[in-house]
């Protein structure tokens, strides 16, 4: 059958469903996949690791900036706390202390001053405040004595230490006189024997400048913009990239100022004297990390701040670089791949293309030239051997076809010719009142070999037949044919039924190498009396119907069908019908005609139909039984004739 | 600069026009000239005298008819002193302080009271054990000295609390090393001190003698009787125009801000922002009860009273000073 030509299903295969470009589309999106996945952890690995040796460099500048300055502490406490223990075992008048402070000034490069405060008691060496100070100037030192100043028994560096008994390095401040130098002060008790007790006898202060400190802290640089930053115990800034804070603001004002709660807690684990390595958002709001250790002699806090950004902006430039270099690469793949899948596919295309054609009924298309020894090629030659073969099978069909086509036409004629040797006049014979006959037969597909006949012998005898050929086809119509002659012409006057069948018999036997049969129903009705001979070989008895209504099977016949074996001896049997009787007569097209779910018509279903037929018009009940066959069978086509006979006797 | 000078004339011009129009209505000027007067705060400068210092910037004093000068308070200048020897007219005192000079003879007039509770409080770690006024016997606890110290003192003997007291100096440094176990402090200054040094109030024990029974008030206009004899009106004047300035700062706390912390600067002294807006949202929880009342500050006679008769009972004074004379009103209808 011719296809009609759709453009979509041939070469117009779409793009995006073409092999090549799903493969490409596929490789590459598991290619970036793999390649992302990969990246990703590498980045993260790098990151860790990176975090990991900052966090080890942010410890060393820390620990080198701590250690640079201990050595400037360690010096100044030294010298302070051998000022004290001086102070508590030396005799000393009032010249010799003012030359023990100057010295100590003097001779020690990191102390800018120093004084020796006593407790003003009532029966001690002072008994009002006094406190002589001693501090660096350009080109010498400088006196004053603290009295002058301020109650120093209020100052925090003489009452810290005073009430915890132990030396102090104070919160720092800005020295007034010292040209805004940042200081801080450590302050030592000293005692002495009053009436076998040990009691408080004074405070020991050394002034370190903090310039030192602060310098080695501000000059911290890490990374780009990263910082170092000094806080005193309070929290306060000592050292930080933004002066106008420092001494300002402590953590926790910034933390009231800004509401941030990290901050503060920071700021409260940095109090605790901890050490830590946290990630958070700097005043300028930018995101770092930041190391923090405690200066531990003063109890303050040296913290390293670096931004993230810098930290991870090597590795990033690197990861994007990769990422960049990946993504090329992999679309270079995706392109070899298309080119790749392009030169397998296209020949498959094109055989693809070739064969639409064949399908489309184009037999002689050519396939693409192949001389490659792939798949690809064996395919294509396989296609060629196919096409061949198809070739051949189509002409060889061609020419069946043909010869079937002939036959089929001649197969018709033959069944034309059959049917057209039945009588088929009815009523057949209008002068004679004393039977009516009617006779149907409803050929099935291809031909058949049932038939019927009557004609009358004599004057007052009717001679009616029906038999059923075995098989089918023109064979069983030639046969049929043959015996429907043999009756016709062997029929005289004066023979019997039994006589007809018997020599049918003997004819057909006789010559019979196809081994074909028939079964025959033959019988003689004499139209005064009403009376049937008839002889039956191997066909459905008739059924009777009585005037009354009553239907009644005729015996069934013990006898062969005819044409099987020579000298089979049929006998004959006799009914009498009286008027209004009626025999009916068919094949077993009739009682084996089938539904949909194959079952049988039944003779039940047939005796149902005809009892109480016998006021219906023969013609009308023939009619009926054929209308019960239809609605039985639904439409099921019946692969057997349907013959049916009927004879109603109406009275001599 | 430039903006700064055109706010200041426009300043001085505004100040002028609204002199013109106010001049026949006051009562404190006399025909069409200011008069000069000084006041000095009780201590440097800070937000706790935000309203002094808004009220000369933004004009209120002239526009009562004051040529008003803020001379700079702080331990070397005690206010008494100063309204003594004439350096100031006006001195920023505690009622406990005015009532005791009144009793050693400094006749004092009360012109109006600014901070009409007690703001102060004993403070001390809960981890130091200290829950109730009985676990601070034994214990030491630092005082500032002087007037300051009456309260706690006031506190220790209402709860019969022995105690070794410890001079408190200006910071809160012996408190936080532990060097003492209570220390008093100022709810608008040293208690933010130290929650500004990373403590918690939830570490905190928090004594406000204001709950304890003791709520002395604090921070009041004084001037001398005799000066007060003169020019009744003044005082009036005078508190009339601090209170607008009160008013002023708490409606621009920013620009408050930044009146106080330019004399701040002007006086050398560190200046924390935060610090000085949680002292302003202090003095404004304090102070608003008196703008609400709208009585121009004047002194409760309940409180007088009880601080009066809390420090005759002490032995700080001999004689309890007359209500009508410390505040002005028997002066006034003379």
């Amino acid at each position: 059958m011719p296809r009609t030509n759709d453009h979509s299903n041939q070469t117009g295969i779409k793009w995006r469903h073409r092999l090549s470009v799903r493969l490409s589309i596929l490789f590459s999106v598991f290619s970036v996949l793999i390649f992302g996945l990969t990246l990703g952890y590498n980045y993260y690995q790098a990151r860790k690791m990176i975090l990991a040796r900052m966090e080890d460099q942010a410890r060393n500048i820390v620990a080198a900036a701590t250690g640079r300055v201990s050595t400037t502490i360690a010096s100044v406490t030294a010298v302070t706390e051998s000022m004290a223990r001086a102070l508590e075992t030396m005799s000393y008048d009032d010249a010799r202390l003012l030359n023990f402070i100057q010295t100590s000034v003097l001779s020690h490069p990191d102390v800018f001053g120093s004084t020796v405060a006593f407790e003003p008691y009532p029966d001690s060496r002072f008994p009002t405040p006094y406190a002589p100070y001693f501090y660096k100037i350009p080109g010498g030192v400088g006196y004053i004595d603290l009295t002058d100043s301020y109650d120093y028994t209020l100052q925090d560096w003489y009452q810290i230490p005073r009430e915890l008994k132990q030396s102090e390095w104070s919160e720092p401040y800005f020295d007034e006189g010292g040209g805004n130098i940042l200081m801080s002060t450590y302050s030592v008790p000293f005692y002495e024997e009053h009436n076998n007790r040990k009691r408080f006898a004074g405070i020991v202060t050394a002034d370190l400048s903090l310039e030192h400190l602060t310098n080695i802290v501000s000059s911290i640089r890490v990374l780009k913009t990263g910082y170092g930053c000094l806080l005193s115990r309070n929290g306060v800034f000592l050292v930080h990239p933004r002066q106008n804070i420092v001494m300002n603001e402590s953590l926790f004002s910034i933390a009231e100022e800004r509401h941030n709660q990290d901050l503060r807690d920071i700021g409260r684990r940095m109090a605790a004297g901890e050490t830590g390595f946290i990630s958070f958002n700097t005043l300028e709001g930018v995101p770092s990390w930041m190391y923090y250790a405690p200066l531990r002699q003063m109890g303050w806090t040296l913290a390293v701040v670096f931004p993230k950004d810098e930290l991870l902006a090597d590795i990033r430039t690197l990861t994007l670089m990769m990422a960049a270099m990946g993504l090329a690469g992999i679309f270079l793949l995706a392109m070899i791949v298309v080119y790749i899948s392009e030169s397998i596919t296209r020949p498959i295309r094109a055989l693809a293309e070739a064969s639409d054609k064949i399908a489309a009924g184009d037999f002689e298309a050519g396939l693409p030239e192949t001389h490659s020894k792939d798949e690809v090629g064996a395919l294509t030659r396989d296609f060629q051997a196919m096409q061949n073969s198809l070739k051949d099978y189509i002409r060889q069909l061609t020419e069946t076809t043909a010869a079937r086509e002939r036959m089929e036409s001649e197969l018709e004629i033959a069944h034309d010719i059959q049917m057209s040797i039945l009588p088929k006049t009815f009523p057949p014979f209008p002068t004679r009142e004393e039977f009516d006959l009617y006779a149907l037969i409803a050929p099935a597909r291809e031909v058949g070999g049932d038939f019927y006949d009557f004609f009358q012998l004599g004057e007052d005898r009717l001679c009616f037949v029906i038999g059923d050929v075995s098989g089918k086809g023109v064979p069983a119509a030639l046969f049929m044919a043959v015996t429907k002659t043999l009756i016709k012409s062997f029929a005289r006057d004066d023979v019997s039924p039994e006589a007809i069948l018997n020599h049918v018999n003997q004819e057909l036997a006789a010559e019979n190498e196809a081994c074909m049969f028939v079964t025959l129903f033959c019988g003689l009705l004499d139209m005064k009396s009403g009376e049937i001979r008839y002889a039956n070989a191997g066909h459905n008895p008739p059924l009777l119907v009585k005037k009354n209504g009553t239907a009644e099977w005729l015996p069934r016949a013990r006898s062969l069908v005819a044409g099987a074996m020579p000298d089979v001896r049929y006998e004959c049997d006799r009914i009498r019908l009286f008027p209004g009787d009626s025999l009916f007569l068919y094949t077993d097209g009739v009682t084996e005609a089938m539904n949909a779910a194959e079952e049988l018509f039944s003779e039940d279903r047939l005796l149902d139909v005809l009892s109480g037929s016998s006021e219906t018009p023969i013609k009308a009940a023939i009619g009926e039984v054929m209308a019960a066959i239809d609605r039985f069978s639904e439409g099921v086509p019946q692969s057997d004739d349907i013959t049916m006979m009927m004879i109603r006797f109406s009275g001599g | 600069m430039k903006n700064a000078r055109a706010v200041y004339i426009t300043a001085f011009f505004s100040i002028v026009m609204l002199i013109f129009l106010v001049l026949p209505h006051s009562a404190a000027c006399g025909e069409g000239a200011l008069i000069p007067s000084t006041m000095i705060p009780l201590w440097s400068p800070q937000a706790q005298f935000a309203g002094y210092y808004v009220a000369l910037e933004k004009g209120f004093y002239r526009k009562n008819g004051i040529d008003m000068t803020i001379l700079r308070g702080g331990p070397a200048c005690p206010g008494c002193e100063s309204l003594k020897d004439g350096r100031a007219d006006f001195a920023i005192l505690w009622l406990t302080t005015a009532i005791r000079q009144y009793g050693e003879g400094l006749r004092l007039v009360n012109a109006g009271q600014i901070i009409p509770r007690s703001a102060m409080m004993l403070v001390a770690k809960k981890s130091r054990g200290i829950r109730q006024p009985s676990d601070m016997n034994g214990k030491t606890v630092s005082v500032w000295g002087g007037d300051l110290a009456i309260p706690p003192r006031a506190f220790f003997k209402k709860y019969g609390i022995r105690v070794t007291e410890i001079p408190q100096s200006y910071t809160v440094n012996l408190f936080l090393r532990d060097g003492v176990d209570v220390a008093s402090a100022m709810w608008y200054n040293e208690y933010h001190t130290i929650l500004n040094t990373g403590i918690n109030p939830d570490e905190l024990n928090v004594f406000s003698l204001s709950d304890y029974g003791l709520n002395f008030p604090e921070d009041g206009i004084y001037m001398l009787e005799s000066a007060y004899r003169k020019n009744p009106g003044l005082a009036v004047a005078c508190a009339r125009a601090s209170l607008e300035g009160w008013q002023y700062a708490f409606a621009h706390p920013d620009e408050a801000l930044d009146i106080v912390i330019r004399h701040m600067r002007q006086a050398n002294i560190c200046a924390n922002r935060t610090h000085q807006k949680w002292m302003l949202s202090r003095m404004r929880d304090l102070i608003t009860p008196v703008l609400e009342a709208d009585d121009n500050g004047r002194l409760n006679r309940a409180d007088f009273e009880s601080v009066s008769t809390f420090l005759f009972q002490s032995g700080l004074i001999d004689v309890i000073p007359d209500y009508g004379h410390f505040t002005g009103e028997i002066h006034a209808q003379d």
